[in-house]
């Protein structure tokens, strides 16, 4: 029998606490104990980035951190993006330009996005194909999706 | 429905605009529920066990440790499911494929399944579970599976298609072939001819959700499937008919869906889930890990192509010939028959033959992938083009303009054409300023056509009115990449109403009539078919409540720009009525208004596409990059065109990752060396350029507003056009695709 490991942790600006195993993944705590199922898990090995989330300040695959280590740190997902009915800059840039086609990926990519833009906030377009080479999209080629991260930029610099 | 031709000259209102999609809030805030993203009260995990060997009979399967273990609420294997051996040979390999009766196969092959309160438990049962096998002799390429002495894989299979049938069973399930004119004669006549072989590997759709389900089967008989698919419907019926259930007792919802291009079309899990959930009476969760998604679901075939092509000196092709070898799995296909079909369907030509081969292969059964078995045909075929308009002293594009399909030619596969976009593409091509562009050292540029036929299909919608005047849209064709929007934008621009008036869902198989899935680039095309008719069902009770609200004659009713208008002198002056106005009135004119329509969706109209690509390669290492690349398609009519530009740049990143990169990579022990992400390297952001894109927009004569399928055209030229630039750039043809930096030093080493 396993014991549980309790967990307080501080989600999207509010505290939860939580029980999970000692091998069990955030990003599993996050869909199967938490209920946010914004990040998804595409292949549970760090590869494909749509598990992203920003754990302090750091864009993290949450499908690679363990449950357990975020005791005391604060966590980001995209459910926390929106300000109420207020979409994030970058959400209603993906919409806009359609970056979205079956959208699996997108949550994912607008965590990294903001990450990326939180550190450079005047990416070029080499530089936003490189912060978001993490991320796999299958759908779009990418091209859309980073039309709508420079344009998203723009707005957030307030140009 | 015939296009109407007055839509040529008609200003659409919706149908062009690109509105923000009915969908994408919830799918940009984290809320649109995937396979994955659904549970269900008392639900137990589901696991598949897979057979670690490519070719093995199962000499006995003990489950009882696994029974045993606490937590463990069923435990599944072939015997528990029906036995189909003397059924429908077809329903019999998809029930197979899904857990195998007496022989695994491939590497990946489901052997057993359980159903636990939790993961750990299930894979604790899964490692309890004691599988006897008895290896056999294995083969995982095409060409050694094609040749006479490869190992069988299959003693029930002979060669269908061929003349006496033949007296021993073989790996080639089927021979098909195409063409028409004298191919032979013609050759003798030309004054150039290429000859070569090609290869391309197998890849993956790689969709980024893996498949996932939730069956839920009650004891009185019924059930529910929550599932990631492209065609509910579909699947309802594969699944009832391999468990012996009705059809009408299953319900099945689609879920959010993230990515198939194919993949999902198959049922490979949703069975078992299905029949774990019946044993343990129990809701059952199945979600396929990444590894379990490239081993044991559809990668499409691998191919060995033979491409001869004869021209004259004035550049007329005299003469075409190809003969097609595509795996198909552990089963029978029909995939090199579609590549035989579609390979020379871009040209004028009197003379042309195509020969296509199915070849099992123990390596995971074949599934479509966007415009199956076209891009690898188009590979060959383009390449052997690029090489013989060298020969004879022209310009690729040119080449290709002299000798395009057009408008009543006999196609390679058999039909006439209607107006088709393949010449004009070229001619949009040809005055490309990215045609132009100079190019630097170590770069070339490439250029290639592509073609596929698109499907219609069974289609239904319902389309309800509320009393409120707005719009309800049902359709059953899944939304695999914004066609909800697209068909609001088709509603909205048949009943003259604003497009947030309408809301498009999807519905399920208990609410709706049966659809075909979403295949053959044929969402769009065939649910705003049977669209619009409902709408114009809707339309006639509309214009009939106005008349009677009128009290004058229907015939004196017309439809305008969402109003029912009064015709004729006498109700000239009669003010019109908005549709709100009569759907509020509808309680004392006869109750709900509502459109219904079924119908077979005939008539997709033929797409063509040319693609530009630019590339850059390190002749040091091998390695390249795509430094421009240019996608021109006609779509007949762009619904909603940001969509339409989308399917073109995805399709056209997949060709690329399929040109350069991604190959299924078999060890001599048979099994998989390269089931994921990391190993199987997919192109990523900073692989690629902005992909560039040209709509044209030749109206298919079959749709009322001139649509054709634009999903999966995309996909067919890139593997060529890629490779036509790879060769300009080094100087070297080359033959086998992916072009991975090994290979490509290979090449030139050579
Ligand atoms: S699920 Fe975490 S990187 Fe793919
Ligand atoms: S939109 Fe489908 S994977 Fe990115």
């Amino acid at each position: 029998m396993m014991v549980g490991i309790a967990v307080s942790t501080n989600i999207n600006g509010d505290n939860a606490e939580f029980l999970c195993h000692a091998d069990e993944t955030l990003l599993d705590v996050l869909r199967d104990r938490l209920g946010l199922m914004g990040a998804k898990e595409g292949c549970g090995t760090g590869d494909c980035g749509a598990c992203s989330i920003i754990l302090d300040d750091r864009l993290v695959c949450s499908c690679l951190v363990l449950g357990a280590e975020a005791e005391g740190r604060r966590i980001e997902t995209v459910e926390g993006m929106a300000q109420g009915d207020q979409l994030h800059p970058l959400q209603q840039k993906f919409l806009e330009h359609a970056a979205l086609q079956c959208g699996i990926c997108t949550p994912g990519f607008l965590i990294a996005a903001k990450d990326l833009l939180a550190k450079n906030p005047d990416p070029t377009e080499e530089e936003i194909r490189f912060g978001l080479a993490g991320n796999l999209c299958r759908c779009t080629g990418y091209d859309k999706i980073v039309r709508a991260v420079q344009d998203a930029a723009g707005v957030m610099r307030g140009a | 429905m015939n296009f109407d031709p007055s839509h040529s000259k008609r200003s659409f209102s919706s149908v062009g605009t690109r509105p923000i999609r009915p969908d994408g809030v919830d799918k940009v805030t984290g809320r649109a529920r995937y396979g994955a993203d659904f549970n269900m009260p008392g639900q137990l995990v589901g696991r598949i066990l897979r057979s670690p060997h490519a070719h093995a009979i199962i000499r006995k399967i003990d489950t009882s440790k696994a029974a045993q273990l606490p937590g463990v609420k069923a435990v599944l294997t072939a015997a528990d499911l029906p036995d189909l051996t003397n059924g429908d040979a077809a329903m019999y390999d998809i029930l197979d494929n899904c857990m195998a009766r007496k022989k695994a196969l491939y590497d990946g092959h489901a052997v057993a399944a359980v159903a636990a309160i939790d993961a750990r438990t299930a894979k604790q049962a899964l490692k309890l579970i004691e599988v006897e096998y008895e290896l056999l002799p294995h083969v995982t390429d095409v060409d050694q599976a094609f040749a006479p002495d490869a190992p069988l894989i299959n003693d029930t299979i002979f060669t269908t298609g061929v003349d006496p049938k033949p007296d021993r069973p073989s790996n080639v399930s089927m021979r098909s072939q195409f063409g028409h004119g004298d191919v032979d004669a013609g050759m003798a006549r030309a004054d150039f001819v290429v000859e070569r072989t090609f290869k391309t590997e197998q890849t993956h759709q790689g969709y980024i959700e893996p498949h996932a389900c939730v069956a839920n089967v009650c004891s009185d008989g019924t059930a529910d499937l929550w599932v990631c698919t492209q065609g509910h419907f579909v699947y309802r019926q594969h699944c009832a008919e391999l468990l012996g259930m009705d059809a009408s007792k299953l319900r099945v919802t689609s879920s959010e869906i993230g990515g198939g291009f194919g993949g999902k079309t198959h049922v490979w899990a949703e069975p078992v889930a299905l029949a774990l959930s019946r044993k343990a009476g129990r809701p059952v969760k199945l979600v396929m890990t990444r590894d379990e998604v490239f081993r044991a679901s559809g990668p499409t075939s691998a191919t060995s192509i033979d491409v001869k092509i004869g021209a004259l000196k004035d550049g007329t092709i005299i003469a075409a010939d190809a003969t097609l070898r595509y795996s198909c799995g552990p089963y029978a296909g029909a995939w090199a028959e579609v590549g035989a079909m579609t390979a020379f369907a871009c040209y004028k030509l009197e003379n042309v033959r195509t020969v296509g081969y199915e070849v099992l292969v123990n390596r995971p059964k074949t599934a479509a992938y966007r415009a199956p078995s076209a891009p690898m045909a188009a590979f060959a075929v383009e390449s052997a083009i690029d090489e013989l308009a060298k020969k004879v002293g022209m310009d690729p594009v040119d080449f290709r303009i002299r000798n395009a399909a057009q408008e009543g030619t006999k196609a390679s596969y058999g039909p006439v054409y209607g107006p088709i976009g393949i010449g004009p593409t070229l001619e949009a091509v040809k005055n490309h300023p990215h045609m132009k562009a100079p190019l630097g050292k170590n770069q070339g540029r490439g250029m290639a056509c592509g073609f596929w036929f698109n499907f219609g299909g069974q289609t239904c919608t319902d389309l309800n009115i509320g009393i409120d005047g707005t719009v309800s849209l049902a359709v059953g064709t899944v939304d695999v990449g914004g066609s909800r929007a697209s068909l609001s934008l088709v509603a909205a621009e048949e009943l003259g109403i604003d497009y947030s008036q309408v809301r498009t869902v999807i519905a399920d198989t208990s609410t709706l009539g049966y659809n075909d899935m979403t295949d053959g680039s044929r969402g769009t095309f065939s649910s705003s078919m049977a669209t619009i008719s409902a709408a114009r069902n809707a339309i006639k009770i509309l214009r009939e409540r106005a008349a009677q609200m009128w009290d004058i004659p229907v015939e004196d009713v017309t439809w305008e720009k969402g109003h029912a208008v009064a015709k004729g002198e006498t109700h000239g002056n009669l003010p019109k009525l908005s549709l709100k106005e009569i759907a509020a009135a509808s309680g004392t004119t006869g109750g709900p208004i509502a459109g219904h329509s079924e119908i077979v969706a005939d008539g997709a109209g033929v797409s063509f596409a040319t693609h530009i690509c630019d590339i850059e390669v390190d002749p040091e290492t091998g390695a390249t990059k795509v430094l421009r690349y240019t996608v021109v398609q006609d779509a007949g009519k762009a619904v909603h065109p940001t969509y339409v530009e989308g399917q073109y740049q995805g399709g056209a990143a997949q060709g690329i990752g399929w040109a350069l990169n991604e190959e299924y990579i078999y060890g001599k022990d048979g099994r998989l060396q390269n089931a994921g992400f990391l190993d199987y390297r997919i192109p990523v952001c900073s692989d690629l350029p902005m992909i560039d894109t040209q709509i044209l927009e030749i109206p298919n004569p079959n749709h009322p507003y001139g649509v054709r399928g634009v999903g999966e055209t995309s996909i067919v030229p890139p593997l060529a056009a890629v490779a036509n630039a790879v060769s300009n750039a080094v100087g070297v043809r080359m033959l086998h695709i992916p072009m991975s930096p090994p290979r490509i030093l290979a090449a030139l080493e050579a």
